[in-house]
């Protein structure tokens, strides 16, 4: 079965448009968490964002916000035919989300020192509302940490494509979709960023 | 199987034309013809496994089984049975495997939007679909909470129940990626003058439903990871000891579960409203309040999932406006029921047998509609909570419903698919003891359940032994004629006679194309000019 050949980008863009709708309401579903919990128990919400480090988690938002920008340029620079700095466009967005990691590794290797993990003795001491706060962080955190992380994989697999030219400056619309992903997982991070980090 | 209409026809989809042949063709195929039958093959196995389940736990009810079968192993049959039906059947069952197959063609099209995407669902469904059946016989053994994994014993039972929410999430995948494709197929790759409202309605209950599958799957997947993540780390948001709220998954639970009834039963109204045409012999009547009912349906049944927890805790205020609109959320569906009647008064009717099975469709819908508004009163809701009228309800709804919708769909459009004609005399004789065993089956429970017999129970009280006796009994018939129809069809395939192109003189686009269909669907893509149901003799 060769196959026709079909080429659509208008419905490629749509089809990417649609699986980050589904991503929104993924997370859509911890924000609910969120609400509903913080609703419940505001004062331990409030002292466990004080736990958290606001200047690491602004400094994140800097790294991710000039990634986004980065990912940009690289689509800019497909479209004038400019393999090279695409490729290193995309290098520098890809080095931007290994920081990014890098330092939310510091944050939560801090937070297991201090025993503030889920199931940790200490934070069982703690009251009921922090330990939901907890909870909540590190799943909300982990799993936009993981979604960095698939990021970071389509970005170097895209690189790839255009050192290979099978992106190029007349066919570049996966590029743009992965560059679509990635300004999601970055809109995701600024609501995570003053609904933790902020909260105090 | 091969497709001989004339020497210089393209070959049928079932002919391997490309470099691998015979199961390698298939399992790489991106065709969505393939795809669909692909599912067609993998749902029918595990509709059959997941009946051969029920019918044990019908037996325990004859108590004598008791002795064979132990409460244990009971919780685990109820639960694998809702499993693998809702989620490797009813949910999937009729976009996965007609959608996949029709879609395209109704519209016009030679392919889904992303043919690959398309062959990476099926794929996601069968990962899920393996670790579903893996988490009965590794860990703790076969999960026992029930098809809801209700927390906060999902969390603390010893059964493996990570491995089988996992898998369910999986499958969410998969339903998400199909969803994603009809939508992109509907929007971009209509034939030309295949306008909105010339589109087959079909399609529309297909798009409806896609767009459900979009925006409530995540909701589902977000919930089950949680369940996961409590149960390997303890994370404490369903865990009422650690400040959690297992009504929040409950919440979580039906925000999607309660679409996903939707989800089920949208595309089986669409195949209905194709099958009812033809058979009448007349266009549909109110096109447009089809169309606008299936998106009506889709809204506000997004808004009505704590219908399912009126017992469980929550304000008055919440109570009354969930109950007000579940008692909306009816009117859409009754609207199409009105449609199809009206399509049909007047018809000059052919009886064959789709339409026998469009027919028990509508006639069991309605008893499982209605009792479905009677529950959505709080009152009444609040006896009938948690008790076999429940059970007997969503029976009449998924399997009265969806699955005879699923079997009308199939009679309708085997020999298109196939190119083979089945037995018709052979049809009929499975529909009466499968019709007569699911009323005595399903309408006992409905009684059982008035009485007070609670549901998920391993014993009963004896003033309700006659009646699961009656059930019981029913469930065999319905077996029986479960397995004539399968039986039937398999026979078809291999051994039935050759199917004309256009069998039932129905006017939708796949009946213009050889059955079985070539690879390209058409040589040509064609023009369309009028809507999908014009029979010449109205026309005039």
């Amino acid at each position: 079965m060769t196959g026709h050949v079909h080429r659509d980008d208008l419905g490629a863009r749509l089809g990417m448009w649609l699986f980050l709708v589904t991503e929104m309401i993924l997370f859509g579903g911890l924000f609910i968490a969120y609400s509903y919990m913080r609703y419940r128990y505001p004062a331990e919400f409030h002292h466990g964002g004080g736990e958290l480090n606001a200047t690491l988690g602004i400094i994140n938002t800097i790294v991710l916000l000039t990634s986004s920008l980065t990912v940009v340029l690289s689509i800019v620079a497909i479209q004038k035919a400019d393999k090279r700095k695409a490729i290193a466009f995309l290098a520098t967005t890809i080095g931007l989300g290994l920081v990014f990691l890098v330092i939310k590794g510091f944050e939560w290797a801090a937070k297991f020192h201090h025993g503030l993990y889920p199931s940790a003795p200490h934070l069982g001491t703690l009251p009921q509302g922090e330990q939901v706060f907890f909870g909540l962080y590190f799943t909300m955190t982990g799993l936009h940490g993981l979604h960095v992380l698939v990021g970071i994989s389509v970005l170097t697999v895209l690189a790839r494509m255009v050192g290979t030219g099978s992106i190029r400056q007349d066919r570049y619309i996966h590029l743009e979709n992965g560059g679509l992903y990635w300004h999601l997982v970055d809109v995701i991070w600024i609501f995570l960023l003053p609904l933790f980090y902020l909260a105090a | 199987m091969s497709g001989t209409h004339a020497s210089t026809a393209p070959p049928s989809y079932l002919v391997d034309t490309g470099t691998r042949k015979g199961l390698m063709a298939w399992l790489t195929t991106t065709d969505h013809k393939r795809i669909g039958v692909l599912y067609l093959g993998a749902m029918v196995t595990f509709f059959m496994v997941a009946m051969g389940v029920g019918f044990v736990m019908r037996l325990v009810q004859l108590t004598t089984f008791q002795k064979l079968i132990s409460a244990q192993t009971y919780n685990a049959l109820f639960t694998v049975h809702g499993v693998i039906m809702i989620f490797l059947f009813v949910i999937p069952g009729l976009p996965a495997v007609f959608g996949n197959f029709f879609l395209p063609i109704l519209i016009g099209a030679k392919d889904v939007a992303f043919p690959r995407l398309n062959l990476t669902s099926w794929y996601f469904f069968m990962a899920g679909a393996i670790l579903a059946v893996l988490s009965l016989f590794t860990g703790g053994g076969a999960p026992d909470t029930g098809w809801s994994f209700y927390a906060p014993f999902s969390l603390k039972t010893g059964t493996n129940v990570s491995l089988a929410v996992f898998a369910a999430f999986v499958l969410g995948f998969s339903s998400m990626l199909t969803g994603i494709n009809f939508i992109t197929t509907i929007h971009r790759l209509r034939a030309p003058g295949m306008k909105w409202f010339r589109m087959p309605l079909f399609c529309w209950a297909v798009y409806s439903t896609a767009w459900i599958q979009l925006l409530a799957t995540p909701i589902i997947a977000i919930t089950l990871v949680l369940v996961i993540l409590e149960r390997f780390f303890g994370i404490g948001i369903f865990d009422p000891a650690k400040g959690g709220d297992p009504l929040l998954y409950q919440h979580l639970f039906w925000i999607y579960s309660h679409p996903a009834v939707y989800i089920m039963i949208l595309p089986a109204m669409g195949a209905i409203t194709e099958i009812i045409p033809t058979f009448a012999k007349r266009t549909i009547f109110g096109y447009k309040a089809i169309a606008f009912s299936s998106i009506a349906i889709a809204a506000v049944g997004s808004l009505v999932w704590a219908h399912h927890m009126f017992t469980s805790g929550m304000s008055n205020v919440a109570q009354i406006v969930f109950s007000l609109l579940t008692m909306i959320v009816a009117v859409p569906s009754a609207i199409k029921v009105f449609n199809w009647v009206g399509t049909l008064y007047k018809g000059s009717i052919d009886f064959q047998p789709p339409l026998l099975f469009t027919l028990t469709f509508i006639f069991l819908f309605c008893i499982g509609g209605l009792t479905g508004v009677m529950q959505g009163a709080l009152a009444v809701n609040v006896h009938l909570h948690d008790t076999y009228f429940i059970v007997g309800h969503f029976h009449y709804v998924m399997f009265g419903g969806t699955v005879m919708g699923f079997f009308a769909a199939l009679l309708y459009w085997f020999p298109k698919m196939f190119g083979k004609m089945y037995s018709k005399k052979a049809i009929y004789a499975s529909w009466f003891p499968m019709f007569v065993g699911f009323n005595m089956l399903y309408f006992g429970m409905l009684i059982l359940g008035m009485l007070g017999m609670p549901r998920r129970y391993y014993v009963h009280l004896p003033q309700y032994h006659t009646l699961h006796v009656v059930a019981t009994v029913g469930s065999w018939f319905l077996v029986l004629g479960l397995l004539g129809f399968f039986a039937t069809l398999l026979y078809a395939i291999f051994k039935g006679e050759k199917a004309e192109d256009n069998p039932w003189g129905g006017l939708t686009l796949e009946w213009t194309i050889p059955s079985p269909p070539p690879v390209e669907n058409f040589d040509e893509i064609p023009t369309i000019t009028a809507g999908p149901y014009v029979f010449p003799q109205e026309a005039q």
